[in-house]
């Protein structure tokens, strides 16, 4: 019971964060997506014809939100954990009887609060655009939680590991958003020449991408059984990687 | 029962500096404790380990009967901490962060709103509790520190320098109220280097220099210790000459002032006495240091010449 109010105070104070300052956290995902939808979609989407049997711009819309959804569970977790850790309140926290693992799952679920409200933005946004609903809504949530959950547990460790704000911003910018890009949110593989086709495969977030896709359209360019395998192996690894780093105190204790 | 025991405590940093060079310290429950030390002496890095923030080299610490490396959680519930520097949220308020602290020990809100109320209000800042933390005024910032730590009813207060920068009168009124939660039954260990306020406020005091503890003690007995006074005389009229008073060292500082160590036996009215017998007139005179001041420098002075004498 303690450690469940202590869990709810990480969280509710995680969801504050990013609902004060909305116009940082929600605002950009909302303009850049729309503009996606808008120029991908209806202007250029015309022209590139259909794609896996579908309008263009149903195919991009959720490949467009769960890509919100990713950067926005990394940026969230990497940005509030390095500013905790920069202004040192973190020692709020260590000095608190909480366990390692309740400090993580406070973080991870403003993540995934975050993954939410802006992935909710940014589908409400495509209901403009396109008239695609989950035919799995089950599927489609629970891609989402994972992929969220994902994405937090590696801003978390990048920020624990960060030493200055340039290091929170090389990952995003570096790894993050070509993944993402390449990932299938705008093609599907099918189009790519064999060994690019191979080489995707090898990339975690076209699975993410095309399970959600999956959930929605029912069409994917992966086996979706493979896909949770993969994003629950990412998971466990990363928690397990997470909470290693918070015993032995790294980059947080002297 | 022991607030706090610690026994051969070591920390050496990543960079190989040598922080704490096997302490051993005994706070009693009730206690009103000091640690002093000069700058850099460890004081921190001990405070740092006690409360979780600092990782051991060897050594133990138990908080009131619980051991830090088999009962962390047990022994943090019994800590509450005013670091040396301000660790709170800049962009949150005032009673936000009170209140977050008390969540993180698992009181719930409503409980947690009743006692940062009650906190806050103690230390004069109800009025400020929806001011953005950042725009509050320096002391105001280590009072709020100091309702954050209490917020979850700890039995061993911890205030790594809580006076360092706070105005006369509120130095004073955090000295009340200090002494006031001492009655009520909360251990407080106190880091300062105005010493004079660990006189007033402290039953016991430790001195730490160079990672090692050079005094333990109780401050009365300790201040027993000090068997010389040293006082500023200022003169009438300048003093064309150094007098000689046997028992008495006299030292002339300016023209019209003159330092002197008066042995606790001989007492000062018969240097007055002998003084004017020489024709020297004292106006006034006062203590050239507080007691306590001098046992410390004499502490840390000699420390510092046995090292040079054992590097030469
Ligand atoms: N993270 C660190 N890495 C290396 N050395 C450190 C670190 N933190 C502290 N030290 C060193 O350890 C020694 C003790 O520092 P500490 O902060 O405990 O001193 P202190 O007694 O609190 O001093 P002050 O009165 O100035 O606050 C100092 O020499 C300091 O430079
Ligand atoms: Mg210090």
């Amino acid at each position: 019971m303690p450690y469940l109010i202590a869990f709810k105070t990480i969280l509710f104070k995680e969801i504050y964060r990013f609902v004060r300052i909305w116009p940082q956290t929600i605002l950009p995902s909302a303009i850049t997506t729309s503009l996606y939808f808008l120029i991908f979609g209806t202007l250029i989407g015309g022209r590139v014809g259909p794609m896996a049997g579908m309008s263009y711009v149903d195919y991009i819309v959720p490949g467009v939100i769960l890509m919100s959804v990713i950067t926005n569970a990394y940026g969230n977790v990497v940005a509030s954990f390095y500013s905790t850790k920069f202004q040192r309140n973190i020692e709020e926290l260590l000095i608190s009887p909480i366990p390692n693992w309740i400090i993580l799952a406070g973080y991870v679920g403003g993540g995934i609060a975050r993954g939410f409200a802006v992935g909710g933005v940014v589908g409400i946004v495509g209901i403009f655009f396109t008239d695609i609903r989950p035919a799995h809504p089950c599927l489609v949530a629970s891609v989402f939680l994972m992929t969220a959950a994902l994405f937090s547990l590696a801003g978390f460790i990048n920020a624990i590991y960060a030493n200055s704000f340039d290091d929170i911003s090389i990952v995003p910018n570096f790894v993050l958003t070509p993944l993402v890009y390449l990932g299938g949110v705008f093609y599907s593989i099918e189009l790519l020449p064999d060994l690019w086709r191979k080489i995707s495969l090898a990339n975690p977030i076209l699975y993410m991408i095309n399970a959600f896709r999956y959930g929605f359209v029912e069409i994917s360019d992966v086996d979706i059984r493979t896909a949770f395998l993969i994003i629950g192996g990412a998971i466990s690894v990363l928690v397990i990687w997470s909470l290693v780093l918070l015993r032995r105190g790294t980059g947080l204790k002297t | 029962m022991n607030a706090l025991s610690i026994r051969n405590l070591r920390k050496t940093y990543r960079n190989g500096f040598e922080a704490l060079k096997g302490i051993d310290l005994d706070v009693k429950a009730g206690d009103f404790f000091a640690l002093l030390g000069p700058n850099g002496a460890g004081k921190s890095t001990t405070i740092g380990i006690v409360s979780s923030l600092v990782r051991k080299t060897s050594g133990t610490v138990e908080v009131f009967g619980h051991d830090l490396d088999t009962e962390r959680e047990a022994a943090k519930r019994c800590i509450g901490l005013v670091p040396q520097e301000v660790n709170f949220n800049q962009f949150e308020k005032v009673l936000d962060i009170v209140v977050n602290q008390a969540g993180y020990y698992g009181i719930r809100r409503k409980e947690a709103l009743r006692r940062a109320e009650e906190c806050l209000t103690q230390l004069g800042l109800w009025d400020k509790r929806n001011s953005v933390s950042r725009h509050l005024s320096g002391g105001m910032k280590r009072r709020l520190m100091i309702a954050r730590a209490l917020v979850h009813a700890p039995r061993l207060l911890i205030l790594d320098e809580p006076t360092a920068g706070v105005d006369i009168e509120i130095r004073r009124s955090m000295w009340e109220f200090l002494r006031k939660i001492n009655q009520e039954g909360t251990t407080i260990i106190l880091t300062t280097h105005y010493l004079e306020e660990a006189e007033n406020l402290c039953r016991h005091i430790a001195i730490i220099n160079h990672g090692h503890i050079v005094e333990h003690n109780a401050m009365a007995s300790l201040l027993r210790k000090l068997h010389t006074n040293r006082y500023i005389l200022e003169l009438r009229n300048a003093a064309s000459f150094v007098p000689a008073i046997e028992g008495y060292q006299l030292q002339p500082l300016e023209d019209h002032t003159l330092a002197v160590d008066v042995p606790l036996e001989l007492g000062l009215h018969s240097l007055l006495d002998q003084l004017a017998a020489q024709g020297l007139e004292v106006v006034s005179l006062r203590n050239a240091a507080n007691r306590l001041e001098q046992l410390f420098i004499d502490l840390v002075e000699n420390q510092r010449v046995d090292a040079t004498r054992k590097t030469a």
